[in-house]
């Protein structure tokens, strides 16, 4: 059962002050509106996994971690490969973090950032089929968040992306039905680069890139998620406040704009690492 | 899913410019909704639409249990959103699923800004959603009748939450998708809307969309929505003012 959250320990005073100096146009971290955090991507850093990357975004720290083998495809999809997407909030990343199975944020989490990856095509399913009915690749993408000072999601869609360009799959062949891997390697089959942008309303404020002060605040998120073509594949709103349409047509041209720069880090990241 | 419960592929979903169950695409299926269907709850409602049936039961302002769930400054709402096991093609596991989970939490987001929860610290208010019958589309009808339900509930509320979902199928967007749409259209965008501000309280969406047909889709959930919040009004006033001079 989904319950209010409790009030973030915030003073009052405090909420009052960071409410009113972001409608004037100030942020708490100085940044403008439109002004994301610096990001620093960085992939293969598990060389274990098959591929990995570790985002920064400001002081939020996400790890993501991609694990490839075989197995069975769903039974209404016999020639799609599959893809699982699962987010840990990990303990030691918040104080309001605990051990346990995934709470409704962490799963909240998980499937936007899935989502987003599959409505966008950027895994193309069907190469990751073997044999239709029987054998496909399983592809796993773990997000582990490290550090949390806000905008997980779109810290973890980055980290995502980095880490499916960053995999490497065996490669295999077909001997009468037999799948025998070998010891080369090949990339994903990556069609789509999809990335998640987040604004914050504060007030009649919007803002991209929410930090934690900034979210104990915020009366509502709206995440869009753009693919290479500019079209959008993913939405999500929350939060306990409501957004107007006008609110939402300027959130959108914010994601349209920051999701290129954005998609160039992730791209530079994964070129420098090969 | 087995070849038991197996569901075959439509072709096309739209033909002659009708969709599979014969409806024009800005066409809403028909929508049946009561209050106060319940006998022990404080407030309830059945709302079908289409072949969706759900019930809804609303409980409190009570006691908050356990206790440390109560805030010092309000109510918490609770909210379950949950399937009935027989409500699909093949068999659901009663335990709730991640879907379950990511649901009731975008449905309480949904519902939270109608409500005075203010009024009513330490308390809780909880909204119990059982679909009986799916057929694509029951979180927005989850959410019209959890509405109806905590109007009935005599809850303070700012306006109602009504709720409707927009997609586009081959090629087109069309109002209101049913289970094989949204399975195999090319997207599906849930919007909740308190009618009489205008403000948007729930905003999902999954598939490929440009701005243009974004825009396009919005306003026709948004007028939707309005449609059902009349549709809410009426139900009320069936039960509260029947035979009432009041109108």
């Amino acid at each position: 059962m989904s319950s209010t959250p409790s009030l973030q320990p915030l003073a009052k005073i405090e909420r009052r002050a960071l409410i009113e100096s972001v409608e004037k146009g100030r942020r708490i971290d100085g940044r403008s509106p439109d002004e994301y955090r610096p990001v620093e991507i960085e992939a293969g850093v598990i060389p274990k996994a098959e591929g990995s990357a570790q985002v920064k975004l400001g002081k939020t720290k996400v790890l993501v971690g991609v694990k490839i083998d075989v197995g069975e495809p769903f039974p209404d999809t016999p020639d799609q490969g599959v893809l699982t997407v699962n987010a840990e909030l990990v303990p030691l990343a918040s104080p309001t973090f605990e051990p346990g199975p995934p709470d409704e944020n962490a799963i909240e989490l998980a499937r936007v950032v899935d989502r987003g990856i599959r409505e966008s095509g950027a895994l193309d399913l069907q190469k990751l089929c073997i044999i239709p009915g029987s054998k496909v690749i399983v592809v796993f993408v773990d997000i582990y968040v490290l550090d949390h000072d806000g905008n997980l999601i779109d810290a973890s869609a980055l980290a995502a992306l980095a880490a499916l360009l960053n995999a490497r799959m065996k490669k295999y062949e077909l001997k009468k039905d037999e799948v025998v891997f070998k010891d080369k390697y090949e990339p994903l089959p990556v069609l789509n680069r999809p990335i998640a942008i987040t604004t914050a309303k504060i007030g009649n404020a919007l803002i991209v890139d929410p930090c934690l002060d900034e979210e104990y605040v915020m009366d509502a998120r709206l995440t869009v998620t753009v693919d290479d073509g500019g079209r959008i594949r993913a939405m999500q709103k929350g939060g306990l406040g409501t957004i107007t349409l006008k609110e939402i047509e300027a959130i959108i041209d914010m994601a349209l704009k920051k999701s290129q720069e954005l998609r160039k880090k992730v791209m530079e990241a994964v070129e420098q690492h090969e | 899913m087995s070849s038991y419960n197996k569901v075959e592929a439509p072709k096309k979903l739209i033909k002659n410019g009708l969709r599979v169950d014969g409806r024009k695409p800005e066409e809403l299926r028909p929508i049946k909704m009561e209050v106060g269907v319940l006998d022990k709850a404080d407030g309830s409602a059945y709302v079908e639409h289409g072949r969706n049936k759900i019930l809804v039961a609303v409980y409190g302002p009570r006691e908050a249990h356990p206790k440390h769930i109560a805030l010092p400054d309000r109510a918490a709402l609770r909210c379950r959103y949950h399937m009935a096991p027989f409500s699909t093609e093949e068999r659901r596991s009663p335990a709730p699923s991640r879907r379950d989970m990511e649901l009731s939490k975008v449905i309480r987001e949904a519902l939270e800004p109608s409500i005075l929860t203010q009024l009513y610290p330490r308390t809780t208010i909880d909204v119990f959603i059982e679909i009986l019958q799916s057929d694509g589309g029951t979180r927005c009808a989850g959410i019209t009748g959890a509405s109806l339900a905590l109007a009935d509930a005599g809850i303070p509320l700012k306006d109602m939450v009504a709720a409707c979902a927009v997609g586009k199928v081959d090629g087109k967007l069309v109002l209101d998708l049913n289970d094989l749409e949204d399975k195999y259209g090319e997207a599906d965008m849930p919007i909740a809307l308190m009618p009489n501000t205008g403000k948007i309280t729930l905003l999902q969406m999954d598939g490929d969309l440009s701005t243009e047909e974004f825009n396009t889709a919005i306003e026709m959930a948004v007028e939707a929505c309005k449609k059902i919040g009349q549709m809410q009004r009426e139900s009320i006033r069936r039960k509260y003012l029947q035979g009432d001079k009041i109108a």
